[in-house]
């Protein structure tokens, strides 16, 4: 039992504080590094076989969680690039278009079966390169990735039920570059639906994520999938824009920073290369007085403190109405006491290592933007490891619409915390920022919830919940947030073209 | 066709006042009545103003022949013009889809009442009879047929997704906002209507950049507009060059989508680059026969809306099996 005792701030209103860091500690519950297998080094992933780079060049990709080396990965350059678009072209001419879409389907069915059969093994690289917690991955990344390849896998023989009085062809082939807050489901999220629709993918996973990226290579080679239709290289920003500027690239499917949205759309400018973006987002979630607070407070929390923040649809601007703000700022700060800050592998961490050291030098940025502004900071009294890339998790408050802080994303475990009087002004002051990926209404009345939803100018809603996923729901932005849809039915529209 | 002449060149005007001094002592011919000829201006937030520049240029048929002079709109027009869409959008796309429907009918029986005038105009813009009639008849039909969309493509493109988790999730379309439009050079009234009609049925607001040539339909089909219960802002029409007005077009942060119906690969390219300035979605509708079938569809709508999901929880209530 944690001890209960009477805290000196507030004694008028009698009010027990849970004390958990003296009382109340976990033994330590690591899951084991020997389920996984990680090669000293990677090759580039072309053609069905491990190439080695034409650049001649690898680089090392660490954990996050103590600085040390896994592996080092190949470093493709044009050339390279160039060899995985023609392998995917030649893939695509040859065989895959030509494919009976019900064996199409069941080589995407037969890749989420493999991800299911090694999804230990999976989730423990990915929490060993990416820093998130073991539960996360355990528990989200991995499952929702199979079952992101088992539901496109069954869409292949199907599409004329999916666009009414419309046929569909795939575009050809598919540069896609993913980011590094969800390795894994993120590579699943683009390769299944290109797949399921006839295309071939060129992708290139982030240049600090690559190893899940890499085991999914593993698993396409295992699955017997027809050599170039699935091509994986690594590198950095160099290698994406070769991706996306090589001529005989029919699409971009990307998912990273708003910034380099807009490169990649201009980049295309004067090309006939279709695109879909899944960009930044600044999501408000709002809390009104009739909540159910607890309920809301947990919300909050796994809206913004998930995946230590690195979520393009977390929850980042807090609204909460005046009468209850004391309320929730007390318990948020209570609540935050009580996550567990530390290695990425133990069973019980909350909040892991942040990805790496140039994403920690950005959300240390915005805490001093933040206190530069005027609103006042709270951060979590917990210790934090001393070596890797760590942030405690933080609040502020007194936060004004106009602050950077809230409008501007910072991908990390950051929350601003503003207040509002009445719907039209929290709906206003929601409504205002160029990004519109997701946004979240906590409330009792049904009524307010669909009038909130339906006004609020954002792709995704959460009611009552936040940061849910699946791989039936569509997922994408309005506004500077980007375009197209990824998941569900209206996914598919990414990848085809419609003939009468 | 014994109709008003809707247009009379300046020369003409000149030669009917001179009439009377050249005919010296002579009976004037003033019994004949003096034409009033119809000024025409750009539509902005259901007005008819002038554009503030007070520019003008000259619409001509193909002989050369003065049509009208015809307002040489602005940057700064386009900006108030998306200004009033902006204005219009909340509650044009907050309207009930069915009453959008009333409304896009009732444009298509003003069209049908003005049928007349349209023809004389898309006469004077160079078409023969026949096929004039055949483009305010596929005009009138196609507002016909997009208003019968309006309460229907959302349960079209719709869908309650299967989640696995307790939640009841669901994605429909939403216009997404102000959208602007140049409007096809031919077919000048049905390439408009065509490419205004999805757009207002889908919920959005938009302002449009006439035919450049062939402006004369367009400000007609304003006051179309303007009778047809239409609130003022919703669709705004500007008369002018494309070549001046493409890049405001595409570059104003406010407006949310830009359609473009043309070939020019150099144009196309400039607004692909300047869309990124805020991500506007882009489309290009060239090559597109608007006479025919595939000058519409539903899949028009779907161009410029976006799709919403929604989450909430379903309570799993205790002890109830699934079977109750």
């Amino acid at each position: 039992m944690p001890s209960v005792k009477k805290t000196n701030s507030a004694p008028k209103n009698n009010t027990l504080k849970l004390n958990f860091d003296t009382s109340w500690s976990y033994a330590p519950a690591p899951e084991s590094k020997s389920a996984a297998t990680i090669n000293p080094q990677y090759d580039l992933f072309i053609d069905g076989q491990w190439q080695k780079p034409l650049s001649k060049k690898y680089f090392n990709t660490i954990n996050p969680a103590n600085e040390e080396k896994l592996s080092e990965v190949a470093e493709a350059n044009e050339a390279d690039v160039e060899k995985a678009v023609r392998a995917a072209r030649n893939a695509y001419e040859k065989y895959w278009k030509k494919l009976v879409p019900k064996e199409r389907g069941k080589y995407i069915f037969r890749i989420a079966r493999m991800v299911q059969e090694r999804a230990r093994e999976l989730a423990i690289i990915e929490s060993l390169d990416g820093g998130k917690p073991i539960r996360e991955s355990r528990d989200f990344d991995v499952p929702t990735a199979a079952n992101h390849f088992f539901y496109y896998a069954g869409w292949a023989d199907k599409l004329e039920y999916a666009f009414p009085n419309r046929t569909t062809e795939p575009l050809g082939v598919a540069g896609q570059i993913i980011p590094w807050n969800f390795p894994l489901l993120m590579a699943a999220w683009k390769i299944a639906p290109a797949l399921a629709t006839g295309n071939t993918v060129v992708l290139k996973p982030a240049e600090t994520t690559p190893l899940t990226a890499l085991k999914l290579a593993e698993i396409i080679q295992e699955a017997d999938l027809p050599p170039g239709v699935v091509n994986i290289i690594t590198g950095a920003g160099a290698t994406g824009a070769a991706i996306v500027n090589h001529p005989d690239i029919n699409k971009i499917a990307f998912t990273g920073s708003t910034e380099v949205g807009k490169i990649i759309q201009r980049a295309i400018a004067g090309t006939d290369k279709k695109v879909t973006l899944e960009l930044g987002g600044k999501a408000a979630n709002i809390i009104f007085e009739d909540a159910p607070i607890d309920q809301a407070v947990e919300g909050v929390i796994n809206g913004i403190y998930f995946n230590q923040g690195h979520v393009c649809c977390a929850g980042s601007r807090l609204y909460v109405q005046e009468s209850v703000a004391k309320k929730v700022i007390k318990k948020l700060k209570d609540r935050i006491e009580t996550l567990i800050v530390g290695d990425p592998l133990d069973k019980n961490t909350d909040i892991g290592a942040i990805n790496s050291k140039q994403q920690l030098e950005t959300i240390h940025k915005y805490l001093k933007i933040g206190k530069q502004e005027g609103a006042e900071m709270y951060e979590s009294s917990c210790s934090l490891p001393g070596k890797g890339f760590w942030c405690r998790p933080t609040l502020f408050t007194n936060v004004a619409q106009s602050n950077r802080i809230a409008q501007e994303e910072i991908f990390g475990p950051v929350l601003a915390i503003l207040t509002f009087r009445t719907d039209d002004e929290v709906i206003e002051k929601a409504n205002n920022s160029p990004y519109g990926l997701s946004a979240g209404v906590w409330t009792d009345k049904g009524s307010k919830i669909f009038n909130m939803t339906k006004r609020m100018r954002a792709g995704v809603i959460w009611a009552n919940t936040f940061n849910k996923f699946d791989p039936s729901s569509p997922f994408g932005g309005y506004k500077e947030s980007g375009f197209g849809r990824e998941g569900g039915l209206h996914g598919l529209n990414a990848y085809v073209n419609l003939v009468n | 066709m014994g109709k008003i002449k809707q247009t009379m060149s300046k020369t003409e005007i000149k030669k009917s006042v001179l009439s009377i001094s050249e005919n010296g002592l002579e009976k004037p011919v003033s019994n004949k009545r003096l034409e009033v000829l119809k000024t025409y201006k750009i539509y902005i937030g259901g007005q008819f103003p002038r554009t503030e520049s007070g520019r003008f240029y000259v619409a001509k048929d193909s002989s050369g022949k003065q049509l009208a002079n015809v307002c040489l709109s602005s940057r700064k027009d386009f900006r108030d013009a998306v200004v009033a869409a902006r204005g219009a959008f909340g509650g044009w796309s907050s309207r009930a889809a069915f009453n959008r429907g009333q409304i896009l009918y009732r444009m298509a029986e003003m069209l049908e009442g003005r049928k007349a005038q349209f023809i004389d105009e898309l006469i004077q813009q160079d078409l023969p009879k026949g096929k004039a009639e055949k483009e305010i008849n596929t005009a009138i039909d196609r507002l016909i047929y997009y208003s019968g969309w309006c309460d229907k493509f959302q349960q079209l493109f719709s869908s309650v997704n299967p989640v696995a988790s307790s939640h009841f999730n669901f994605s429909v379309p939403e216009p997404t906002g102000v959208v602007s439009i140049i409007a096809p050079q031919n077919d000048s009234l049905l390439g408009l209507v065509s490419v205004i009609a999805p757009v207002i049925a889908g919920g959005n607001t938009c302002v449009v950049l006439a035919s450049e040539t062939k402006p004369l339909c367009a400000v007609t089909f304003a006051e179309v507009l303007n009778s047809s219960d239409l609130p003022g802002g919703v669709v705004n029409i500007l008369t002018g060059t494309v070549k001046e007005l493409a890049s405001w077009f595409v570059d104003h942060m406010d407006v949310n989508a830009t359609i473009y119906c043309e070939n020019d690969s150099v144009i196309q390219k400039m607004m692909r680059d300047k869309a990124a300035l805020n991500l506007k979605r882009v489309f290009f509708y060239n090559d597109i026969n608007w006479n025919g079938d595939k000058g519409q569809s539903p899949y028009f709508i779907m161009d410029t809306q976006e799709i919403k999901t929604t989450w909430h929880p379903v309570e799993n209530i205790a002890g109830a099996g699934g079977g109750y």
